[in-house]
């Protein structure tokens, strides 16, 4: 075992690591579609000039605020950092990976999004109301599907842990299995919804009847909506860790014992990195290429994932070679 | 187990003072009743960890029977359920009951309530538990008939009074076909005499149905949602959260303990009713607007939860796998612990709401974090308990059935193989269906802009009630954060059943709690919750220290359209409305039509959601049709002359002697 403030230090790195990287990835997709519709677009860095531009703002709040609504963007940003640092994104064995499973870290967002709904309710205005409202809809089915999800790995690897889920499947000891496809096309759904992305919500705009994340943060500015920005950007990005760490774990510095190898640490460093370029691209691309879906049509695509997530695992059961 | 005797005789000569003094009885009885409650209590978490069970039989009840008592680690944990949740009620009634319109109808039974619940956990024959099952029956149905003069209250006390019926007279079919030798009734001949499997399986199905139609399993569930309502609001949080669990207690006795070894078929059905019970409670629940008929339609589903913890324990249990089998017993005992808290907290809240408002309705709440702070912050504990977010308790015993049901033993039986992950999609969509119905109970009713003036005078409740809703919430937070004592204090009660129990969890560094092994799960609340509260913290002071501390009050932006008048706010049915056109169109049967008036008539548009339960449709209304018809149908022999009948008898008597004959 290393000295326990090494381990620290190594836990305390990918938490920084995380939120400083956040930012980069949004204003990176960003990027990506704005030259993919022949723009130039703002500069990657732009999302960091955004936090700052906000946080140095004057708050304004609404009348009938509660405290609930001036504390809820520091507990979500909170809950949802506290997620992110327990997904592994260089290196698999640190030192807290053991606080919390996959079902924690799926509950601790679930936290984040309940109390991001009351937020919106608190003012009592109509936008708020639609985005609690539909938020909770597409979360009724896209939280039963990232749990199957979690079920079918868990059955496969015998383990919810994510350090030993990845550990196990970038062994190669899982092999190719039906299973894990379904789990994969099933995630990558669910990834979609959890963030509000195309075909579910459209991140960019503030006034469409059909948006659900924008319409909750509604009555937000300054420093609480940075707050919320940054979640959100926070949560794209665990997310995408989350894929890269279950289906394409290649390139993590491994230790599981908590052991520190610096080496390893930075080339688990660069294949994360290159792994979220390539996943910035797709996530470009595929937004570009496809149209935002009717808000009743959403079920239906989510469905899908919960329907791919249960035979997954219903497989499992039946057959364990599946 | 003196003691507990005692004290349940304690509380039948405190609800005679209650008869007798009235309301100037109000603080007597609640603290007495908070007194004696804490004392068993004690005497419950002493027979939990005690070495060996205590028993007493007196010469009470039928005289070759016997009254026999036994408390073990079972009892004791449900002894320690029963009055916990009993303490927290009588707290809250030291305040809520001075509001009370009929107090003397209250304070009459509630203490004999009390009595009742603890006599079902200690009885161990089948005579004194029926008794003690039938008493618990009649005292909840008076206590649910203390407003007697509603209509609507007079229903739910006659179909509460049906289905207690139905319960009573199922659990005593079952008790007549598990009768040791000799016609023993005591449960440990009936645990000696071995019943055939063909005898056995028509004894569990019919336990599960008395002991599942008290605790509100579906299909037996419609009287909950009529019944827990209609009491007195800490009288609702003991039956919600105490008097299910009994009922619990009642199937876990008979399954695990008198029936013995059971088939894997039985799991199965556990395992469906528990997942329909669960996914259909809480759609029941998200579409009401009235509070407590929603945490009485939410406490449906948390019966349905513990039921699938139940049923994976039983299908372990018969496959062999006693190690599942334990850590499934302890995820359904824990819910069970959790739900008895939680339920008591929300029910308190409610009641606190129509003491302060005089509303139940949702749609005329709004605002009242502002009038009713303290109660809306355990209100929010409780919500966010129920809704199994971490770090609170409600996502430990949530996070230990889906571990159950990951454990994948070899199960040669195919009906597991497709009941378990069915299960396992059903835990995991009832889960994200009661966010979001906390998020409505609470964003509708507490948040928001008042929708009647009763919600914008409202006024803090009394400090009792706020005493116990803040304790109820602190009790929460700390079995989140520490659940390995819970775990821990679970182990005798396995061991007992199952003759094993899970690794001990407290000596675990860090006290993370390790069900299995490192290497498969751990969780540690302690941990999240600091790294929750490192986080948030940090975050403000640097937010406070690098960025502007300004803040400005100004009218809600809305978009540049603010409305003043609150009825432009989301309701509670708006709110819901996404998730009833997804599920509960197919399943409730949820229909919406819309009134357009023609052009150029001024008359308002209209629009109404009718919802039906199918299951009432299917199941209740034809039954109640047919005994109607069959009523009638023997309505005259209620007027023959008294040669027929004694020729009645004659025939019953030798159709019986002659069904002896061919039996034996």
């Amino acid at each position: 075992m290393p000295p326990l403030f090494v381990s620290f230090l190594a836990q305390g790195g990918q938490m920084a690591f995380v939120l400083l990287a956040a930012p980069l990835f949004t204003g990176f997709v960003r990027k990506v579609k704005a030259r993919l519709q022949r723009r130039r677009g703002a500069s990657i860095m732009q999302p960091y000039r955004d936090l700052r531009r906000l946080i140095g703002k004057e708050a304004v709040v609404a009348d009938n605020a509660s405290w609930l609504f001036r504390t809820a963007p520091y507990l979500i940003f909170a809950l949802i950092w506290v997620a992110a640092s327990l997904v592994p994104t260089f290196a698999s064995g640190l030192m807290f990976s053991w606080t919390g499973d996959l079902i924690a870290i799926i509950a601790l967002l679930g936290a984040a999004r309940f109390l991001l709904a009351l937020a919106g309710l608190d003012i009592g205005t109509g936008f708020g109301g639609i985005g609690a409202s539909r938020e909770m809809m597409i979360s009724s089915l896209a939280e039963p599907a990232m749990l199957m999800i979690v079920v079918t790995l868990a059955l496969i690897v015998g383990s919810t842990q994510l350090a030993t889920i990845a550990e196990f499947l970038r062994s190669g000891a899982a092999g190719l299995r039906v299973s894990l496809a379904l789990a994969l096309f099933a995630l990558v759904i669910v990834a979609l919804a959890e963030n509000g992305r195309f075909p579910v919500d459209n991140p960019a705009t503030h006034l469409e009847l059909t948006m659900v994340h924008e319409a909750m943060v509604l009555e937000y500015s300054a420093r609480h909506l940075a707050m919320l920005e940054l979640a959100a950007w926070l949560k794209l990005l665990l997310t995408m860790s989350l894929i890269a760490a279950i289906f394409f774990p290649f390139g993590m510095a491994g230790g599981g014992d908590g052991a520190i190898d610096l080496g390893g640490f930075a080339r688990g460093a660069l294949a994360w990195g290159g792994k979220l370029v390539v996943a910035g691209a797709l996530l470009g691309v595929f937004e570009t290429a496809i149209a935002k879906m009717r808000v009743f049509r959403v079920p239906g695509l989510l469905g899908i994932a919960l329907m791919l997530g249960l035979l997954g695992t219903l497989l499992l059961y039946v057959s364990r070679g599946l | 187990m003196i003691a507990t005797l005692f004290g349940i005789l304690a509380f039948l000569v405190l609800g005679l003072i209650g008869v007798f003094r009235g309301r100037d009885a109000n603080g007597i009885v609640y603290g007495a009743s908070l007194g004696i409650s804490a004392a068993l209590g004690i005497v419950g978490l002493r027979a939990l960890f005690g070495a060996a069970p205590a028993t007493l039989v007196l010469p009470l009840g039928l005289p070759w029977i016997g009254a026999h008592f036994r408390l073990d680690a079972l009892a004791g944990f449900f002894l320690l359920v029963v009055n916990l949740g009993g303490v927290g009620a009588s707290l809250y009634g030291i305040g809520h009951g001075r509001h009370e319109r009929d107090a003397a109808r209250v304070l009459a039974f509630y203490p004999w309530f009390l009595a009742t619940l603890n006599l079902v956990v200690v009885a161990d024959d089948a005579f004194t538990f029926l008794f003690a099952w039938e008493l618990m029956s009649v005292v909840s149905w008076a206590l649910v008939l203390a407003h007697h003069r509603d209509p609507a209250n007079i229903r739910a006390g006659f179909v509460y009074l049906v289905m207690a019926s139905l319960s009573g007279l199922v659990l005593l079919l079952v008790f007549g076909l598990l009768a040791g030798a000799n016609g023993g009734y005591a449960f440990t001949l009936m645990r000696a005499a071995r019943p055939t499997p063909g005898i056995a399986g028509v004894a569990f199905v019919l336990a599960l149905l008395g002991t599942g139609a008290k605790a509100g399993l579906m299909p037996l569930h419609a009287w909950l949602p009529l019944a827990h309502p209609a009491a007195p609001s800490h009288v609702s949080a003991l039956m919600s959260g105490v008097m299910t669990k009994v009922a619990i207690y009642a199937f876990v006795r008979i399954a695990f303990d008198v029936l013995g070894d059971l088939s894997q078929w039985s799991a199965v059905v556990v395992l469906a009713l528990g997942g329909a019970t669960a996914g259909l409670g809480i759609l029941h629940a998200l579409m009401e607007s009235d509070l407590k008929r929603l945490l009485a339609y939410s406490t449906v589903e948390n019966v349905g939860i513990i039921f699938i913890g139940l049923g994976l324990a039983m299908a372990f249990r018969a496959s062999g796998f006693a190690a599942g089998a334990a850590l499934a017993l302890t995820a359904a005992l824990f819910h069970v612990f959790n739900h008895a808290i939680y339920k008591s907290l929300l029910f308190f809240g409610a009641g606190a709401v129509l003491s302060a408002t005089g509303e139940r309705d949702m749609e005329r709440l709004g605002g009242l974090i502002h009038r009713l702070p303290q109660t809306s912050f355990a209100m929010l504990i409780g919500c966010a308990a129920i809704a199994a977010l971490p770090p609170l308790n409600g996502f430990v015993s949530e996070w230990l059935t889906f571990q159950a049901i990951l454990l994948r033993p070899a199960l040669p039986q195919w009906g597991l193989k497709l009941m378990i992950p069915a299960d396992g999609a059903l835990l995991a969509l009832t889960a994200a269906l009661t966010g979001a119905c906390f998020v409505k109970l609470f964003g509708i009713a507490f948040l928001g802009r008042p929708r009647s003036d009763a919600a914008r005078d409202a006024h803090e409740v009394d400090r009792f009630s706020r005493a116990a809703m803040l304790g109820a919430a602190l009790l929460c937070l700390l079995l989140g954060l520490l659940p390995g004592v819970l775990v821990d204090a679970l182990a005798p009660v396995a061991r007992e059943l199952l003759g094993v129990r899970l690794a001990e969890q407290m000596a675990l560094p860090w006290l993370s709690l390790i069900p299995i092994a490192a290497v498969r799960s751990s969780y540690n609340g302690l941990l999240v919750f600091l790294f929750i509260v490192l986080a948030t913290s940090l975050t403000i002071l640097a937010i406070h220290r690098f960025a502007s501390r300004a803040i400005r009050r100004a009218p809600a932006w809305d978009c540049g359209f603010p409305d003043t008048s609150p009825i432009t706010q989301y309701t509670g049915a708006s709110f819901a409305q996404p998730i009833r056109r997804v599920f509960a169109a197919s399943l409730l049967g949820a229909r919406e039509t819309v009134f357009m008036p023609p052009p150029g008539d001024m008359a308002p548009a209209r629009i109404e959601k009718t919802l039906s339960d199918p299951l009432w449709e299917a199941l209740y209304a034809p039954l109640g049709v047919w005994i109607a018809w069959l009523a009638d149908r023997l309505n005259h022999l209620q007027f023959l002359t008294i040669r027929r009948y004694l020729a009645f008898v004659f025939v019953a008597l030798v159709a019986l002697l002659l069904a002896l004959a061919l039996w034996q």
